[in-house]
């Protein structure tokens, strides 16, 4: 229950500062805003004065900041982000379809992770120094140091080009989330695997695992009841910091895969000065960040009764 | 458990790719991403669908043909055009196209920023079958006006009380089933069509905006449209038999918009000398893959504005240091030049919306520098160029421009040249000019009066040409029927067959 107190008060924090934040540095950038968004709204066949003085006049542009901020803060309490300065649509409405795009593809990624990574790390973990671990050191060393703009082009040149098994990008089935998902996967993988090798070396070491076989249990057994439950501890912990590797991968993917996510939407929206966007976009992440580490301490307190203590 | 989820989840993985490639119907990828149902940004996306459709439309050399307008005539005064409708066309709500319809269309679109802003339209009303538009001055232009996609007509029902679109309810052969922004739109074949019926009765638009996934969704057979190709992967392209490149002239040059009114600029001899210091054939053939660079303004795919009798652009970095000099400027040790103190230091400002842009910008710095002029190239927003315009504080800005916003380029020499615009002469003062271009708009210009134009802007280079613009796109096997539209109005989907 205090986590949770904490927690919440960490949210809303973190709303006011990121809202602040966004803002401040939205007014500090170099030119001129509603030439931006009207670059952003007419494309540039058509942006001219005329177009930005429209946009000006339209959106009362060039009043003071102070007011401004206040206004967003005060919608913000009624949980009203706005509107698009580009699209003219809802920010909440635009987020909502972005957010859900995103989270999904990177559930599956985070999914596809545990998948890999995981069950790999501990068998190696079951046996450190042998032809898997060092096998797998290599392997997961040079999978996290390409960066995943090449893993994602890598990907698409091997599935979709050359054995043309998966769609090269789109969004909207199925099979179109496991390119973007698997050039994700296979980073967050790297580290998972590693992590959880070296917790099952640790845990594996230790008297009390000798003890359980020594009674007795067969060597599966004993991953399984007194193996895999203090593995997760570490993974889990580590699992809340990845978010930060999620969002940043999920950024560059989308961009490549053409995902329509939130990513995208908000380096479209910095580079038009989409205040609005920007603010809710960031808000979002923000909170999601805050929220993630929420369920992950109230997982791990589960998972391991001594820190309760 | 592990062991059978892994299964589980491969399983899955290979049945759902199974399907890949057994739909039939055809993907358009392009980089233009979808704002929203608002004709004003979003509409050339809607017109190229086939989902919109504009009063006038224009054939691939450039004349105006009749779209959603049969007929078209002007009164004796020059002051009030009469457009007479097409009979029998629908909206995709099922709601005929009256002329009380495409009266609210056109005056809303002329409320909002586009070219129809521009025209010295007074009054939009509706007759019998027919639209009647008022001018404050004559303007033979106008027709081509009304073919630019935000004059598209949609149903009343599209609109918003405050004139903003909300939904796409136009009149083309293809009706939208769903539209999501920023990336997809479909759309299936409207029964209610005035025109041909469409071959292929589905068809899908999606935003890619990184070239080379684009590129790889053509090689990949994923896509059957591909729009917006960079020269690199057009080269990869055109060595795989997955797809057919197709390339086509278009009316759009890239060129370099000069500050004629900054110092070291406002000598036309200076001008001339920046000129001659480029090597157009080495940008074309490098950088951008194309077989020569442009000779003068108008490429020669707008027809009647090209002036096949001026000299052309030329390349002689000797000529162009010896005109520097005459103008004052002496060479350094360094070999860069100076005039009373004062290096010839210039900043080149451009857009990577268009990729080939900041590539031909670092290309211009070396040849640049080769005659002693020192650049600085700013790769920043589009609309830097615009503001820069409007406060003076641009040097330079390396841009590509399109004559064909409407399909008659004197939409843009008016915008651009007539005396100034945002996209074209910048501090810079030519009366002649303006008078012609006013004169070829209002309809009492020939050839002669375009000529002139043509060849003031060679010789007084208020902008520096570079190149001539192709478009290119990829086509996937199977797919027949491929008409590139130079004036970049259409994809030309209704009349495509898919034979794989």
């Amino acid at each position: 229950m205090k986590t949770l107190a904490t927690r919440g008060i960490q949210a809303v924090m973190v709303a006011v500062l990121i809202g602040t934040a966004t803002f401040a540095m939205m007014r500090a950038l170099p030119g001129d805003a509603a030439y931006r968004i009207a670059a952003g709204r007419y494309g540039y066949d058509n942006v001219d004065t005329a177009a930005a003085q429209a946009v000006r006049e339209e959106l009362g542009m060039g009043g003071p900041a102070l007011p401004a901020l206040l206004g967003w803060l005060g919608d913000l309490l009624r949980l009203n982000l706005g509107t698009s300065l580009v699209t003219g649509q809802p920010v909440m409405g635009e987020i909502g379809h972005q957010l859900g795009a995103s989270l999904a593809l990177a559930a599956v990624a985070v999914l596809l992770s545990l998948l890999i990574g995981p069950p790999l790390g501990i068998l190696a973990g079951l046996r450190p120094g042998g032809l898997l671990d060092r096998t797998l050191l290599i392997v997961s060393t040079g999978l996290k140091a390409v960066p995943q703009f090449l893993m994602a082009l890598i990907l698409i040149l091997i599935l979709s080009v050359q054995f043309r098994l998966l769609p090269a990008a789109g969004h909207g089935e199925a099979r179109h989330f496991i390119l973007p998902a698997l050039a994700l996967a296979l980073g967050l993988a790297a580290v998972n695997a590693r992590i959880a090798r070296d917790a099952m070396a640790r845990i594996g070491a230790m008297p009390f695992y000798s003890f359980a076989q020594w009674k007795g249990l067969s060597p599966r057994q004993t991953l399984l009841r007194h193996g895999l439950r203090n593995v997760a501890v570490p993974l889990l912990t580590y699992l809340g910091l990845q978010f930060v590797t999620l969002v940043e991968g999920v950024v560059v993917v989308e961009a490549i895969f053409g995902w329509p996510g939130i990513g995208h939407a908000l380096v479209h929206a910095i580079f038009s000065r989409d205040v609005p966007m920007v603010q809710g976009t960031a808000l979002v992440l923000g909170l999601s960040f805050v929220l993630i580490n929420a369920a992950i301490d109230i997982a791990t307190l589960r998972l391991d009764p001594r820190r309760t203590a | 458990m592990m062991k059978h989820t892994l299964a589980l989840v491969v399983a899955a993985m290979l049945t759902a790719a199974a399907p890949a490639f057994a739909d039939i119907t055809l993907d358009v990828v392009a980089q233009f991403e979808i704002q929203s149902p608002e004709p004003s940004t979003s509409g050339y996306i809607f017109t190229r669908m086939g989902v919109a459709e504009t009063l006038t439309n224009a054939d691939p050399q450039g004349t105006l043909i009749p779209g959603l307008a049969t007929g078209w005539h002007v009164s004796e005064d020059g002051l009030s055009w009469t457009i007479t409708l097409r009979d029998g066309v629908q909206f995709h709500d099922g709601t005929p196209m009256t002329g009380a319809a495409v009266a609210n269309a056109l005056t809303i679109a002329r409320g909002k920023p586009g070219p129809l802003a521009k025209t010295p339209v007074t009054g939009i009303a509706s007759g019998d079958g027919a639209v009647v538009i008022s001018l404050s001055e004559p303007f033979a232009a106008l027709p081509a006006y009304l073919a630019h996609y935000s004059a598209q007509i949609l149903a009343p029902s599209a609109y918003a009380p405050d004139g903003a679109g909300v939904e796409v309810i136009g009149t083309g052969p293809y009706q939208i089933i769903d539209l999501a922004p920023p990336l997809s739109l479909k759309a299936k074949a409207f029964a209610g069509y005035w025109g041909n019926a469409p071959h292929v009765p589905d068809v899908s638009y999606s935003a890619v905006s990184r070239v080379e996934t684009r590129a790889l969704m053509a090689e990949s057979g994923e896509a059957d449209f591909v729009f917006g190709l960079d020269p690199a992967s057009v080269a990869r392209l055109t060595m795989t038999e997955a797809a057919t490149v197709h390339s086509v002239a278009i009316p759009r040059t890239l060129m370099i918009k000069v500050n004629a009114a900054h110092p070291a600029l406002s000598d036309p001899q200076a001008r001339q000398a920046l000129s001659l210091a480029i090597d157009r054939d080495g940008i074309a053939k490098a950088v951008l893959r194309y077989p020569e660079g442009a000779t003068q303004l108008f490429p020669p795919s707008v027809g009647d504005w090209h002036n096949d009798g001026l000299a052309p652009l030329s390349y002689d970095p000797e000529a162009a240091r010896a005109l520097l000099s005459g103008l004052g400027w002496t060479a350094g040790s360094d070999g860069n030049l100076t005039r009373d103190g004062e290096p010839f230091a210039l900043t080149l400002t451009t857009y990577p919306d268009r990729p080939e842009l900041p590539l031909v910008a670092a290309v211009l710095e070396q040849q640049f520098r080769a005659i002693g002029v020192a650049l600085t190239i700013n790769t920043t927003n589009s609309s830097e160029i615009s503001s820069g315009h409007a406060d003076g504080s641009l040097d330079f800005g390396l841009i590509a421009r399109n004559f064909g916003l409407i399909p008659n380029p004197v939409g843009t020499v008016l915008s651009d040249y007539a005396p100034t615009g945002d996209w074209g002469a910048m501090g810079w003062q030519n009366e002649e000019i303006v008078a012609l271009a006013r004169a070829v708009a209002r309809g009492d210009g020939g050839e002669a009066d375009r000529a002139r134009i043509a060849e003031i802007l060679q010789t007084d280079l208020p902008v520096i040409p570079i190149a001539w613009y192709r478009q290119t796109l990829a086509v996937a096997q199977g797919v027949e029927g491929t008409v590139v539209d130079p004036w970049e109005r259409t994809f030309g989907l209704q009349d495509l067959k898919l034979t794989k």
